[in-house]
């Protein structure tokens, strides 16, 4: 039985975990490096991992090198969440076969196996919860999600090396480990390269049991301690989750808009790494036998089609579009669904290709709130 | 060993229904009247809506046009603007159609007992209010009075208008306008504002049920406010693009509204106001 | 029957203006009566009436070569009909057709320019309250113009 505080592994016994995890039927998703990114895949084993690998992320730019170390988990995050593994980017709602004058249809199953996200961040498992609000906390919850979430066993590992675009630390979801996860690893660099694990759930308790540990004393609480006040630190970016709902709802024409729209190129970037973003369309495709698809594809809020009413789109500048991201995320969420729809990855800012920061757009608009665009005319001069 | 594989038919599918009968209105606007052939959608209020689909075509919101309540069909009006409802427009008594629903707020007409109540509708906003209308002049309250007033562009464009007759012949003070017209047409002509200002009751305590374009409801919100109408109780029917119908999309939204779940009908005051005036929302 | 200067006073036009501006009005006025399908203003004749309509219905129409007339307005109970009095060449555009039998104030138009002239007060209220139903008209004329019900613009 691991003791309340937790138990310590060293790498050998992440190789185990990830083993055991493997033997009990799950296929473990976790970090690689592919094409110069940390992506989520399936993984093996701990050789899998990216070890020694460090990311350096500015708005705009992501780029990842390796420091001839031998830390696991010395990055903060890639492109993609786990978003994809529990809201997967297309499914198959349902078919139906036209023959004559009659219709029969079935139900699009899914059978995807049970997934063990192993590494995910805080801010990740944070938007796990946050995306369960919308898909799992309807009155008709999506059955795919609850299926998929409920199954999944998250092995989170809290950070320790923020990345300058971060700032859980503003949204409450970093960058210790919160919300629903089954086991929460800290990694400790140094001579003694170890991970303190703590249980978060009874199965991962039951998993944790299996693998060969020793309890934590208070030398490696005070080493998680330090590795999380240390990346709290290194945070820079804050953003005033509080304040933003009112603030925005109040600035709907505030003049920074227009100053954004002459940056954003309406690519949806923005709305695809986001690891709560939800928006999906929902399409029927046909084919020529009389097979009718009805399908679910991930949507953006940027995509002019979004807001079509018979006759157009309601949304047409890019101005309308982005104000509808940034407002929805920061505070029409709020309204909609009771929590903040954004958990502070910094995702949007990385990969924004101009490099739009979510976080100086608000702070401009904080600094002059209440401001309106003026249209001058022109001057009457007395003759 | 993977979880036992998801079969059962989840919220995103539909029932079948059958067409049982059909009925041209106007130019552009037709009724349907459709039967399970599966498992029946739950009951509904007034002012909800079902997501219809057909089969090849795909999938759009309408209004539920019957009465809850009522034994028998569900109908739906469906007006001819896009692929979808012009499908519909063109099925046939027999053709296999999908419902899923009932899904959105409603009118609220559980607390329309002891208020007065003005209705008003323009062009094919008359059907999301069809089965509040046919409630209220088939239950009269004694501390209620009805009063429905429609527009629409021409004579010949108005939906329902043998309803709307015996509907006045039940009790309702009804008025209805038209854009312009020939003087076969010895109703009113003008804007639904104009026949407003003559309501049977005071403004003061009335609720006000308003369906139609947005431009004509937020003019006839006004219009009522004028006349001592209370904002907050305004209720108007508002649209968007509808995709799931059970608010995880994203495509309903309007502001904080969520339209498939915090509407269609929202009422006028504190938001829907400014929602329906500010451009590209 | 109620005297002219109370059924002048209750008709929204002259509603809340002082006595003494009812009385000026008063003195142009007289009650008349039309039976449904009168056409109490004909296109293109001298203009000269001012109509406080009491109860009943007009509907300002327009004549085409084929075809019945179109309606392009109900003029309603308690409002206001004619204009084309109070401004050169002071000639009806349109016709006023009773649909119902029609009980109204008829004022006469240049009887009532007279007093405005001597009178700039009354002839200054009397443009106000004209004003006020004049743009109400245009822009319920405008919000038909939108052709809400039909297919928009953009369709």
């Amino acid at each position: 039985m691991p003791s309340p505080d937790g138990v310590v592994i060293d790498p050998d016994g992440v190789d185990s975990l990830i083993t055991s995890l493997r033997a009990q039927g799950y296929r473990v998703v976790g970090p690689v490096v592919s094409n110069g990114a940390i992506v989520h895949r399936e993984i093996q084993s701990v050789a899998d991992l990216p070890n020694g690998w460090h990311d350096e992320q500015r708005p705009g730019s992501y780029r990842i090198s390796h420091g001839g170390d031998h830390e696991l988990f010395g990055w903060a995050v890639g492109p993609e969440s786990f978003k994809q593994s529990v809201f997967p980017s297309q499914a198959v709602l349902w078919r139906a076969r036209r023959d004559g004058g009659e219709v029969a249809i079935e139900a699009g199953a899914d059978d995807a196996p049970r997934e063990a996200f192993f590494g995910a961040r805080p801010c990740e498992v944070a938007a796990l919860d946050v995306l369960g609000g919308v898909l799992a906390g309807a009155a008709r919850p999506d059955p795919v999600f609850t299926r998929r979430r409920d199954a999944a066993f998250v092995v989170t590992v809290e950070c320790g090396a923020p990345a300058a675009t971060c700032f859980c630390t503003s949204m409450g979801s970093g960058p210790a480990a919160g919300g629903n996860f089954d086991l929460a690893l800290t990694e400790l660099t140094g001579p003694d390269h170890r991970f303190l694990v703590r249980v978060g759930s009874e199965r991962g308790g039951a998993v944790l049991a299996e693998i060969p540990s020793r309890p934590a004393t208070a030398d490696d609480a005070k080493a998680r301690d330090a590795v999380i006040g240390r990346a709290e630190s290194a945070i820079s970016r804050t953003l005033d989750a509080a304040a933003a709902p009112g603030l925005l709802a109040r600035n709907l024409e505030h003049p920074r808009w227009d100053d954004v729209a002459t940056r954003c190129l309406a690519c949806g970037n923005c709305t695809l790494v986001c690891p709560t973003c939800f928006c999906a369309a929902v399409e029927e495709k046909t084919d020529l036998t009389g097979t009718v698809e009805q399908t679910r594809r991930w949507d953006s809020c940027f995509d002019l089609a979004h807001s079509y009413l018979h006759g157009g789109s309601v949304r047409v500048s890019t101005r309308s579009r982005y104000r509808q991201w940034m407002t929805h995320k920061l505070s029409t969420w709020v309204d909609q669904f009771g929590n903040s729809g954004c958990i502070g990855c910094g995702r949007c800012i990385t990969w924004c290709p101009v490099g739009i920061d979510i976080t100086e757009e608000l702070a401009a608009i904080a600094a002059s709130d209440g401001a309106v665009k003026k249209d001058e005319p022109a001057a009457v001069r007395d003759r | 060993m993977t979880e036992a594989a998801l079969t059962k038919p989840g919220p995103f599918v539909p029932s079948r229904y059958r067409v049982v009968d059909r009925k041209t209105e106007t130019f552009d606007i037709t009724t349907l009247w459709l039967e399970p052939v599966d498992q029946p959608i739950d009951a509904f209020e007034a002012g909800q809506f079902n997501m219809l689909t057909v089969f090849g075509v795909g999938e759009i919101a309408i209004s539920i046009s019957s009465a809850p309540g009522a034994p028998g069909a569900i109908e739906h009006t469906v007006r001819d603007v896009g692929t979808v409802s012009h499908a519909l427009s063109q099925s046939a008594v027999g053709d296999i159609v999908g419902v899923r629903g009932p899904f959105g707020t409603d009118w609220g007409l559980a607390s329309l007992d002891a208020v007065d109540v003005v209705v008003v509708a323009g062009g094919i906003g008359l059907a999301p209010l069809r089965g509040a209308m046919r409630y209220l002049a088939e239950n009269k309250s004694p501390e209620r009075t009805v009063a429905l007033r429609v527009g629409a562009r021409l004579p010949d464009q108005i939906v329902f208008p043998d309803e709307i007759a015996r509907w006045g012949e039940m009790g309702i003070d009804v008025a209805v306008t038209v854009d312009v017209a020939d003087a076969g047409w010895t109703g009113h002509v003008g804007v639904v504002t104009q026949i407003l200002a003559e309501l049977p009751f005071d403004g003061e305590g009335a609720v006000a049920l308003v369906c139609g374009p947005e431009i004509m409801m937020r003019f006839s919100a006004r219009s009522l406010i004028d006349l001592g109408v209370a904002p907050e109780n305004i209720r108007v029917s508002l649209e968007r693009n509808m995709q799931c119908g059970i608010a995880m999309c994203g495509h309903c939204q309007l502001g904080p509204y969520l339209l498939c779940r915090d509407g269609p009908v929202v009422p006028y005051a504190p938001l829907a106001a400014e929602l329906i005036t500010e451009s590209e929302r | 029957m109620e005297e002219l200067s109370d059924l002048i006073a209750k008709n929204s036009l002259f509603v809340g203006l002082p006595d003494s501006t009812i009385e000026l009005a008063v003195g142009c006025a007289q009650n008349v009566a039309f039976e449904p399908g009168a056409r109490i203003l004909v296109e293109g004749e001298p203009a000269d009436t001012l109509y406080l309509l009491r109860r009943g219905r007009v509907a300002l129409q327009v004549q085409r070569p084929s075809g019945k007339p179109l309606v392009i307005e109900t003029i309603g109970p308690n409002s206001v009909l004619g204009w084309s009095w109070l401004v050169p060449p002071y000639r009806w555009q349109f016709d006023g057709v009773a649909i119902d039998p029609v009980g109204a104030v008829a004022i006469d138009g240049t009887c009532l320019r007279a007093k405005a002239d001597a009178d700039p007060v009354f002839g200054y209220a009397l443009l106000q309250r004209i004003s006020g139903v004049l743009l109400s008209r245009l822009q319920s004329t405008r919000v038909r113009l939108l052709d809400l019900y039909g297919h928009s613009l953009d369709d």
